[in-house]
């Protein structure tokens, strides 16, 4: 049981730093520059963004491992996987809605963002490839979150300041934020090698 | 209930079944076999994408009868039509939140919505049952004319480029503590793109973009923005409480409170306070005098045009319009159709106003006079 909580915890630190999914692995980069204008924005869209991310990543492994592997139809996991999201969001969008109006008018809007989004479905696809168990699966999705969280976080605190900084004209706007993110994310290589899984 | 941390113990049930049907590769099942049951992966695929497409179907459509929210349909319709700028104009969070306050709550007026302007207040009135009352349109107007070319500098600032850091750092660089800094704020917070820098280092507002959301004037840290009726584009475009004497040194188009502009006025709509002119905007009839006179240029006009006067065939010879004009224009003989010298007309539209049968026509007030000179005929009528 203890070998697993270290697993469990390497699995996080591997999903959320190592490999981050923006920085390293340079996916869910629209939402990314999208949503982090404003540091507002950039905590509701890691708050939905990680719930919802361990939720699909629970129910795919369940929908893999009970009823496509046993079929002999894991081919077809992309797919089903996009309809499991899409599926899922819709669903909270209509509960959220009527249970809880207030976080519904907080985190509603990013929700119909978040089901086009690539790395929510690199998880449940990463998390089949790796043959992770159920557990492993949840913590591959929560450190997937918490990843990028810290991307968007980071991000958002460096955007806020980069409005009042007097940058050259040509590099205005989108290309100074392409040009911190590669930053970042040369920053982040320096965490390469630390957990090997 | 299922101990989630033993549910791996529950593997050897799976085992059996995995000794039934074969068990895919690593990979998630992507590897090769030597053969391929065509027939049964068609089937399965089959069974299997529509079993779940009836399942998320079907519980999707639960969820949303079971989780369904009475949205009152007006409320959509009402969103439609309003501006989506999320502005706060209408005192509100949001345009979505205004749309539910309008529709459920029967004190607020359907004409809160500025930037959505008359057509978006009475098709909101329309919808939700309320009277649409006319509110005219507010226009964003800087009360500065101290550009760089005409007015002086203090220090040097070199820091960030917003009025509101400017600010900071002693009041800004500018001589003058009233005056427009330059560095832009307004440009940057309008939601509309209506404000932009002129070429003299001073705001300029775009009248057809702008709404009137006072988003600009809040941002000000000079408070030079003022948001104002449309109509009253006759404005003291300075806000230097300073003496004349120190005004003067600042900055060659402040208001230096000589007081011609108040003996100027002749509906005593302007007052000096505080070393300032000010207009009062409830008696300002926008004849634009005070402009002519105003010797630093602090009073501006904003009307693009003045056209002039002149008077039509209903002219009865009164000489009311001659005894009014500040600049003798009109000019005949009692009982006979009067003319308006061209040359000295100002297009003030004193004498519009004042003509007992509205007779001169041609100035910029002349279809409003009309107008209320017809509403109160035919209210006498009535």
């Amino acid at each position: 049981m203890k070998m697993d909580f270290t697993k469990l915890f390497e699995l996080i630190i591997a999903a959320s730093i190592i490999n981050n999914f923006v920085f390293t692995r340079f996916l869910g980069l629209c939402i990314f520059f999208g949503v982090s204008k404003r540091m507002e924005t950039a905590v509701g869209m890691s708050i939905t963004f990680t719930s919802v991310m361990m939720v699909s990543a629970s129910v795919s492994w369940f929908v893999f491992n009970y009823l496509m592997i046993p079929l002999d139809i894991t081919f077809l996991k992309i797919i089903i996987f996009i309809g499991i999201v899409a599926a899922l969001v819709q669903a909270s969008d209509t509960i959220m809605r009527k249970v809880a109006p207030d976080l519904y008018y907080k985190l509603g809007i990013y929700l119909a963002l978040i089901s086009t989004n690539c790395i929510i479905l690199a998880v449940p696809l990463i998390n089949a490839g790796e043959h992770y168990s159920f557990l492993e699966s949840i913590a591959f999705g929560f450190g997937s979150g918490i990843g990028f969280a810290l991307a968007l976080i980071i991000m958002a605190s460096i955007r806020e300041k980069l409005e009042l900084a007097d940058v050259p004209a040509p590099f205005r706007g989108m290309p100074i934020a392409f040009v911190v993110t590669g930053l970042i994310a040369l920053a982040f290589t320096g965490f390469s090698g630390l957990i090997t899984i | 209930m299922l101990d989630l941390f033993n549910i791996n113990d529950l593997a050897p049930l799976f085992d059996v079944l995995s000794h039934l049907i074969p068990q895919t590769g690593v990979g998630g099942g992507v590897e090769a076999r030597e053969s391929v049951d065509f027939a049964a992966v068609v089937k399965f695929t089959l069974i299997f994408l529509a079993g779940v497409g009836t399942v998320f179907g079907v519980g999707l459509a639960i969820a949303a009868k079971r989780f369904a929210v009475k949205i009152d349909p007006r409320v959509e319709q009402v969103k439609e039509h309003l501006a989506h700028a999320h502005c706060g104009a209408c005192g509100y969070a949001g345009c979505e939140q205004y749309a539910e306050a309008v529709v459920k709550n029967p004190e607020v007026p359907p004409n809160l919505c500025i930037p959505a302007g008359a057509r978006g207040a009475e098709a909101v009135a329309l919808i939700t049952g309320k009277k649409a009352d006319f509110k005219e349109r507010d226009l964003s107007r800087v009360f500065c004319q101290g550009g760089l070319s005409n007015s002086s500098k203090r220090s040097i600032y070199e820091g960030v480029k917003d009025c509101r850091a400017a600010v900071l750092a002693g009041g800004g660089d500018k001589s003058c503590a009233y005056g427009c800094l330059g560095y832009g704020t307004c440009v940057k917070v309008c939601p509309f793109d209506a404000i932009h820098m002129g070429d003299n280092g001073l705001p300029v507002v775009d009248e057809v973009k702008c709404t009137g959301c006072r988003k600009c004037e809040s941002a000000c840290p000079k408070k030079v923005i003022e948001v104002l009726p449309a109509s009253k584009a006759v404005i003291v475009a300075c806000h230097s409480r300073d003496k004349g004497v120190d005004t003067r040194k600042h900055c060659q188009v402040g208001c230096i409170a000589c007081g011609i502009c108040v003996k100027t006025c002749p509906y005593e709509a302007v007052s000096i306070e505080k070393n300032l002119s000010r207009i009062d905007i409830n008696r300002c009839r926008v004849c634009g005098l005070c402009t002519t006179k105003c010797p630093t240029k602090a009073i501006v006009d904003k009307l693009p045009a003045r056209p002039k006067a002149f008077v039509t065939e209903r002219c009865i010879g009164c000489q009311s319009c001659k005894k009014i004009c500040p600049v003798d224009a009109p000019f005949g003989e009692p009982k006979k159709r009067h003319e308006v010298d061209q040359n000295r007309c100002i297009g003030c539209g004193i004498c519009t106003a004042r003509c007992p049968v509205q007779a001169i026509d041609g100035t910029f007030n002349a279809q409003a006079v009309f107008a209320a000179a017809a509403a109160k005929k035919a209210k006498a009528a009535a």
